[in-house]
């Protein structure tokens, strides 16, 4: 099949960007999107003119390190997929393609689709882990933990920090992502001790990082790789007013 | 070169409680003066570096990635063993110490596995206490279940995701301690080389992946975390920045490398489709419980395989092996599929690919039950191949998926350079010649959480904080080599891709020194290792500039280092006479087919130390003594 | 509370405020059915509501000022929280498509500004006034007849009366979403119980000016 490609170029982030047009002639439906931009790069190397830069890593779906918006959509049109996981199949001969990084004050570009998500790593540290240091730990199995809660932090736990979710939200909100990490841990018996100061302080951090505010536009649940459901977006904002209440009272 | 195992005295049990009582200790208030450099943040380096920070040093981590939790821990699906004995059924330290012996194929360290056994429970403990969300059963424990064959469920999982989880319960640690100021973290960042000064390890010069700075970093020591080379096959189920390049360099600095031909072949991968293939997908070997793996009787049969009755079906494993069948062991099902596809009688594309069928799971069991239990990989196989499991049959082959052989250590986990450590997949450690299915998991956290940390400080206690500043001219030179490197490479004016070159590396040793190996083939892979890599320097096209953000410069760096790794790992292969494990040489097998260890001959580490860019490698061998673990053949008939 | 979360629950905690109101107005409106006698004398029901405790229109002017204050609230927050937005996302797609927002989700702010104009007019209209063909203090039943039967402003009441039903409707569910009353897994069922709320609540509304459109009220 034929594929017309638009593909944002941006040498680097002080540098202005803008598309160009790579024709990718006979490929295989059976390539991922991936392979589909090696096949471009390839061609572009035989040329001596440079390649496509974007992140990826593990290309099965897990690293979260993929991830450009295609056709208006991240990680491309089918569901629960991420962008190494997308196959050519989805789109029919002749197609035209927009390929653009993710746009988020928070993800700054670095170069042609990849994007600078550290601030994620830096919401974790503002509070999305237990404070327990190595060798303190009880035997596994002193805490019971009911089965549906387990079964519902992983729900959350699943996420695969792409950033999907702030690409796909018409705010560039961050919510999903630090719901998802809320949840996780405020399900489990061991989140709980420091539960309301997490929330608040990865609250504050998500606004510091200058992510957007959630307006209920559910984009972030669609885009998701992982399917990440909105519920836990009304449990973050729960979690959060118990985190201020709790303050209030003094216990932060 | 001297290789000491200073594997502690006394019963086996009590050997590490020895070491720890024998370690120096560095005091408390001294910790901070010392600076560790940990390079790598996946199981191994992310829950080392947040211990080490935890216990007090001040700790600088390294990654390629642009975060920590994308190491390709990330990826790991099955499970992390742990001696619990949760579910009552016999299972021991004593048991998993065996079972990993003899899955090894006796070509581990007695001592190491037994502490790997032991200290096995506390990683679950230490999981848990962090929030990583294992399966439950109702009642509120934790749930298990049997993995790769195992005889008892001492397997730990979260869905389908473990590593997944578990790495983030080590990212999490670490962050935490990045936001105590206690780590810092350099994302994007690739070590280049290893700086030694006097006989011991003292920094790294890395190169900053989005600017192309190269700078030098210099520790009291060097923790290597960086995993394993089974991209040298290029395709692999390895995450694509994958590499050799911080052991490979090591090695080039005086670290000796272990057993580099010990790599494990994993059966049940989705298939390469065309000549583009970029990497290749595991999928779970639970599917092997009950698809049946067959190919047609008739070469070049190109009936759907629907319409092929079964009379001209070939259910060849069963046919071998008649009491195992489909679940004969990873290395024997892929060497089968191997040699079923080299005559001829593959299917799919290229002929790479055997039927992986549930026509019969379905009518036995019916469409509900085999979708729950494999739901989900059928529909990553659908995401992948575009075909539906439940109507044609599914094609597996086999993919290289995880290197046993690295960096030789001792039991302290130091290679033979003073002041490295290597820990996780990277080091040679306990798997032997072969590793068990859910224990990387379980040996990456292991060296990283509660090994290491005692280990490293013996090491530190006996040594000056910040001797070697990065001002010191040896990292000078080092960062010389490593730019000159770079321009070296950028200079070539070649025709031809990195991927490309790299991808005919991959063929020539996934034909010569994959599964299955001959004497001759191995000879003939040396000269092609060796003709490959002097075309790459004249005829590679890197393009761009070294002072940017330049894929292509990356993979350069990583494919020439793979370019001289693969020849040691020929030399390693040809050498070891025998065949242990995921080592098959055709020349040393059993009238049935079998692999044939040579225990008089072979029964120890080869430890490879460099001596010069034309001089052969010189051959050191640590001596394995089985006094606990009965030597015995395999046998699944 | 200067989170963006904060500022997100103070509108949605107004916009509740709001809702109420327009439940109850709604309900007060209905009346108009009962003749100009009943309705009339429900309008002047409210001015001595709280009567003897409350001196006239006291009660009133007290809902005024909180409703005031309400409504300052949540245009406050929302400006906010859209500011943030906005910033949050410099450089826009070439295309970004959307495909789980509805039509509600998506008109809150714009819809809102319409509101606003609307609201503005109506208290022209009916409270002050100053826009009713033969304003007459006290016969509210006479002034909403007159007004209705021009067809442009009917029209204008229909159009800003769906607006406030679609941000009802998003406003309803995400207000719960942003207070955290959703709670899993019965995301459907939310959704639809917000959507045959602002139903309803816009049909009530609507059926005064089709009412007199029709010629059912002179």
């Amino acid at each position: 099949m034929n594929l017309t490609l638009h593909v944002w170029r941006q040498p680097d982030g002080r540098t202005a960007g803008r598309f160009e047009t790579y024709e990718a002639r006979d490929v295989s439906p059976a390539m991922s999107f991936l392979e589909l931009l090696d096949v471009v790069n390839e061609g572009l190397i035989a040329r001596r003119e440079e390649p496509i830069a974007f992140d990826h890593d593990c290309r099965e779906g897990i690293c979260g390190a993929c991830g450009m918006v295609i056709n208006g959509r991240p990680h491309g049109p089918r569901r629960a997929t991420t962008a190494c996981q997308l196959h050519l199949r989805q789109f029919t001969d002749g197609d035209e393609l927009w390929i653009e990084p993710w746009r988020a004050r928070a993800f700054p570009v670095v170069k042609d689709l990849i994007v600078n998500r550290s601030a994620f790593d830096r919401l974790i540290q503002a509070g999305g882990f237990v404070s327990v240091n190595t060798g303190g730990a009880p035997e596994a199995n002193t805490i019971p933990v009911p089965k549906p809660a387990a079964e519902r932090a992983m729900d959350a736990a699943e996420c695969i920090g792409c950033g999907a979710c702030v690409a796909a939200c018409p705010n560039a909100s961050a919510m999903l992502y630090v719901a998802a990490k809320v949840a996780h841990l405020a399900l489990l018996p061991q989140g709980q001790p420091e539960r309301a100061r997490r929330v608040v302080s990865m609250v504050d951090a998500m606004d510091a990082e200058g992510f957007g505010a959630c307006t209920n536009h559910a984009e972030c649940t669609a885009a998701c790789p992982k399917e990440i459901a909105i519920d836990f977006i009304a449990q973050l904002n729960r979690d959060y007013a118990h985190g201020l209440l709790h303050r209030l009272s003094g216990g932060v | 070169m001297e290789l000491r195992a200073l594997v502690p005295e006394g019963p086996i049990e009590r050997k590490w409680e020895r070491r720890r009582f024998e370690v120096k200790l560095v005091n408390p208030a001294n910790k901070r003066r010392y600076h560790v450099i940990v390079v790598g943040s996946g199981l191994a380096g992310a829950s080392a570096a947040a211990t080490l920070a935890e216990l007090g040093y001040r700790v600088s981590c390294f990654c390629y990635q642009d975060s920590p939790r994308r190491a390709h821990s990330i990826a790991a699906q099955g499970g992390i063993n742990a001696a619990k004995n949760y579910q009552n059924d016999g299972d021991s330290v004593w048991r998993l110490f065996y079972d990993t012996v003899k899955g090894g194929d006796f070509r581990a360290r007695e001592a190491n596995v037994y502490r790997l056994a032991e200290v096995s429970a506390n990683i679950i403990d230490q999981c848990v206490a962090q929030g990583v969300p294992f399966a439950r059963e109702y009642g509120g424990t934790l749930a298990n279940r049997s993995f790769g064959g195992a005889q008892v469920s001492r397997t730990f999982y979260a869905r389908g995701q473990t590593g997944q989880q578990l790495l983030l319960g080590a990212y999490q640690a670490l962050e935490r301690q990045v936001a105590l100021g206690r780590v810092a973290m350099y994302p994007r960042a690739e070590m280049l080389d290893l700086v030694v000064v006097d006989g011991k390890a003292r920094g790294i010069v890395v190169r900053d992946l989005v600017t192309g700075a190269v700078s030098s970093h210099a520790g009291d020591a060097v923790v290597l975390a960086t995993g394993g080379y089974a991209n040298v096959y290029y395709l692999s189920t390895n995450a694509k920045g994958c590499n050799v390049t911080a052991t490979w360099r090591a090695y080039k600095r005086g670290a000796a490398f272990a057993n580099p031909c010990f790599t494990q072949i994993h059966p049940t991968c989705v298939p390469p489709a065309g000549e583009y293939q970029s990497k290749l997908t595991l999928m779970s070997e639970s599917l092997r419980n009950d698809g049946r793996i067959w190919l047609p009787r008739r070469q070049g049969d190109h009936r759907p395989p629907q319409d092929i009755p079964d009379a001209e079906r070939d259910y060849y494993l069963e046919r071998f092996y008649p009491s195992f069948g489909n679940l004969a062991p990873r290395d024997i099902a892929s060497r089968r599929a191997k040699e079923m596809c080299d005559q001829g009688l593959g299917v799919g594309p290229g002929g790479q690919g055997v039927y992986l069928d549930f026509r019969d799971a379905i009518l036995r069991l019916g469409r509900d039950v085999v979708a729950e239990r494999y739901g989900n990989l059928f529909e990553m196989y659908e995401r992948i191949t575009g075909e539906n499991p439940y109507d044609t049959p599914m094609r597996i082959y086999p993919a290289p998926h995880y290197t046993m052989g690295g960096l030789w250590v001792d039991y302290n986990l130091m290679s033979t350079l003073d002041g490295l450590f290597v820990i996780g997949e990277a080091n040679f450690a306990d798997h032997g010649a072969n590793r068990l299915g859910a224990s990387a998991l379980m040996q990456g956290l292991a060296d990283g959480y509660f090994i290491l940390p005692y280990t490293i400080g013996n090491y530190l206690a006996q040594t000056k904080p910040a001797e070697v500043p990065a001002e010191h001219t040896a990292f000078r030179s080092v960062q010389a080599e490593v730019a000159a490197r770079s321009t070296t490479l950028l200079g070539v004016t070649g025709t031809r891709s990195v991927d490309s070159l790299h991808r005919e590396l991959g063929t020539l040793l996934w034909d010569r020194c994959g599964m299955a190996r001959t004497g001759a083939g191995l000879r003939a892979a040396i000269d092609g290792v060796r003709a490959l890599r002097e075309r790459f320097w004249k005829d590679v096209y890197v393009g761009g500039r070294g002072e940017d953000l330049n894929q292509a410069l990356e993979k350069a760096g990583r494919v020439a280092d793979f370019m001289e790794f693969a020849e040691l790992m020929c030399e390693d292969a040809l050498h070891r006479e025998e065949s242990c494990g995921g080592h098959f040489r055709e020349e040393y097998q059993t009238a049935e087919g079998e692999a044939r260890r040579d225990d008089a001959r072979f029964a120890y580490v080869a430890a490879w130390e460099y001596t010069g860019a034309s001089e052969r490698p010189r051959l050191h061998k640590e001596p394995l003594a089985f006094e606990h673990v009965p030597l015995a053949q395999r046998s699944y008939k | 509370m200067r989170s963006l979360i904060g500022q997100k629950m103070l509108m949605a905690v107004s916009g509740a405020l709001l809702l109420g109101y327009l439940v109850l107005h709604m309900i007060g409106n209905l009346k108009v059915f009962q003749g100009p006698a009943h309705f009339n004398a429900y309008a002047e029901g409210l001015r001595v509501l709280g009567a003897p405790l409350l001196g006239r229109g006291q009660a009133l002017w007290i809902v005024r000022i909180i409703l005031l204050a309400a409504v300052g609230v949540h245009i406050w927050s929302a400006i906010a929280v859209t500011r943030a937005s906005w910033r949050a996302r410099p450089a826009g797609y070439q295309r970004l498509e959307l495909v789980e927002t509805t039509y509600a989700a998506r008109t809150m702010r714009w819809g809102a500004a319409i509101i606003v104009l609307y609201v503005i007019y109506h208290l022209l209209d009916f409270t002050f006034g100053r826009v009713n063909p033969g304003f007459v203090p006290g016969d509210v039943y006479r002034n909403v007849v007159a007004s209705f039967r021009i067809f442009p402003v009917a029209l204008a009441y229909v159009i800003a009366n769906v607006f406030v039903g679609l941000h009802v409707y998003h406003g309803v569910w995400s207000g719960a979403q942003t207070l955290g009353l959703n709670r899993a897994p019965s995301d459907r069922w939310r959704r639809r119980g917000a959507a045959v709320f602002a139903l309803l609540l816009t049909a009530g509304y609507l059926l005064v000016p089709l009412a007199v459109i029709t010629g059912r009220l002179r």
